[in-house]
């Protein structure tokens, strides 16, 4: 860029003898190069709100095509919040055969609390599972009509160390004691919860990679229709010189603002929609006695959210550029 | 400062535009291009600001030899160059000054810089008062020189116009050409393309008649009719 400048300078200084010209220095040029940057950043945005329809249903279709796997992750997210703490709970229940009397019962709960690879036990006999059961189910009347207790003892059973192996290994040695009629791990279900909530989070990847790439086209198309009506203005440019960085910058920016912008409606169709789910999920959650409420996208996520849309729309006119602007020149 | 040494110009699909065409344009120098539509003044044109390459034979601007010369020293090229088109070419969509400041803002000058260029050539070709209004309010002269003062305000070496007086009536024609011979008067080499005989007859300068994408007549002298 800046040697036919310098040559018609030089040339102007020959020619135009005592006429003030100024050699483009490079400080100027530096200068200059941000300044149009910054024109054409603001030009390329006025353009698109000069056409706000289409512009506007060109940032929905990103939008929405970012909010799906963007409100995934947030319900993922909360899931996770939710079952937080509850892996930290795993234990083994073991019921006692009927037949096993009171006494022997509680020895062996003792028995068991010998034992190095446990932390807690807690004996629950039958008299005192059959009040708790009639206290949480609500059906005191109808279980005070049985002539018997029709639930055993329990030995609740909290491992030292909870992790899955452990767990499964200390639940097989309590599964043999004779006494013991069934033996439990409870919260398996917790697992089987973070098995899916790991699939979850692969399809949500899998959909975003999918989606990204619907995005990715979409600009690209928009970029390329962008390209063929400014074909006049690309041809005259390059007639008086311009490079072909020059003649791509504004087209770059063109999808910068409709990645950017995309990002922006995600952000608010996720938002919107946690803040419109809110209020059932509050009530839900104090039916189960939780104080846990909905959270949206975080600070820092939100950010994230539009960068990434930001560059997904420079990548999307990146390759419009890239593919159709090679084949505009003057003839 | 143009030197073509047999050039030839075959496009695809067999039309041979340009055949062993050899000339020699001096710095400084004026010259005309004529002869019927097809005969390859274009072709000639293009090849000098590389939007076509020669099948053969070589071209050189200003010393550079093109052949070889990779794209992206072709924006370069025609910074070197300004070219007057008969279409005018202008961009519609902006301002007369926006339009003519356009090789000076690609060739990255500062907005005082461009400023006073811009009101610079519009003054040489008379449409300083003009400068906010847009293209399409003037009339085709005022147009012509709009393009003019576009091709000029970076102040390049070489002047380059296709029929630049094409749609224009004969007072206007002899206002443009005049202008032509000022720039070529502060050393601007200039080449003009054009078939009004009429009046190019006239003036004093080398004149270069093609025929059939050959050179006929007039590459040392004065025309034959």
């Amino acid at each position: 860029m800046t040697k036919p400048a310098q040559n018609s300078n030089q040339y102007a200084r020959r020619k135009d003898k005592g006429a003030s010209q100024s050699r483009v220095s490079l400080g100027d040029k530096l200068g200059s190069y941000a300044s149009h940057h910054k024109l054409i950043a603001k030009d390329s945005f006025l353009r698109l709100l000069k056409t706000p329809i289409p512009s506007l249903m060109t940032w929905l279709v990103i939008g929405i095509a970012l909010a799906l796997p963007g409100g995934l992750f947030v319900a993922l997210a909360n899931v996770e919040s939710v079952s937080k703490g509850w892996d930290g709970a795993a234990q083994v229940s073991l019921y006692l055969h009927k037949a096993v009397g009171e006494q022997d019962s509680r020895k062996l709960a003792d028995k068991i609390r010998l034992r190095d690879d446990v932390a807690e036990v807690e004996y629950i006999s039958a008299v005192q599972a059959l009040e708790e059961f009639k206290k949480l189910s609500g059906y005191g009347d109808v279980l005070n009509q049985l002539d018997s207790n029709p639930l055993p003892a329990v030995i609740v059973v909290r491992p030292v160390d909870d992790s899955h192996a452990n767990t499964q290994v200390l639940f097989e040695a309590l599964q043999a004691i004779p006494q013991v009629e069934q033996a439990v791990i409870d919260l398996e279900w917790v697992q089987r919860l973070y098995s899916m909530m790991a699939l979850g989070k692969r399809m949500t990847l899998a959909l975003a990679a999918l989606l990204s790439l619907g995005v990715l086209l979409v600009i690209g198309n928009t970029i390329r229709l962008a390209i063929e009506s400014r074909r006049d203005e690309i041809v005259i440019v390059k007639l008086v010189g311009a490079t072909n960085a020059f003649v791509r910058r504004p087209f770059l920016y063109t999808g910068l603002w409709y990645g950017l912008g995309g990002g922006i409606m995600a952000w608010l169709i996720i938002s919107i929609s946690v803040l419109w789910l809110s209020k059932p999920v509050a009530v839900l959650a104090g039916l189960y006695q939780s104080e846990f409420s909905l959270q949206g996208l975080a600070a820092g996520e939100v950010l994230m959210l539009w960068l990434a849309a930001g560059l997904l729309g420079l990548l999307g006119a990146w390759l419009a550029v890239g593919r159709h602007l090679g084949s505009i020149e003057p003839r | 400062m143009i030197q073509f040494d047999n050039v030839s110009k075959r496009y695809e699909g067999g039309h041979e535009a340009l055949r062993n065409v050899s000339f020699h344009i001096n710095k400084n120098e004026m010259l005309f291009l004529t002869g019927h539509s097809g005969a390859g003044k274009s072709t000639l044109l293009k090849l000098m600001m590389m939007m076509e390459r020669p099948t053969s034979g070589q071209v050189f601007v200003d010393g550079q030899n093109l052949r070889g010369l990779p794209s992206r020293h072709i924006p370069a090229l025609r910074r070197n160059i300004g070219v007057v088109f008969q279409n005018h070419q202008l961009l519609f969509d902006r301002s007369v000054f926006d339009n003519v400041a356009l090789p000076l803002i690609i060739a990255g000058y500062q907005p005082r810089d461009i400023a006073r260029r811009v009101r610079a050539a519009l003054d040489k070709v008379g449409l300083l008062s003009k400068e906010k209004k847009m293209p399409v309010t003037l009339s085709g002269g005022e147009q012509q020189r709009v393009g003019i003062a576009r091709a000029v305000v970076n102040k390049p070496k070489i002047l380059l116009a296709d029929e630049p007086t094409g749609n224009l009536d004969p007072e206007l024609s002899a206002e443009i050409m005049h202008l032509f011979e000022q720039f070529n008067q502060v050393g601007v080499t200039v080449l003009i393309a054009s078939h009004d005989l009429s009046l190019i007859a006239r003036l004093p300068y080398r004149m270069m008649t093609l025929r059939q994408g050959q050179v006929v007549s007039g590459i040392s002298g004065r025309p034959h009719d």
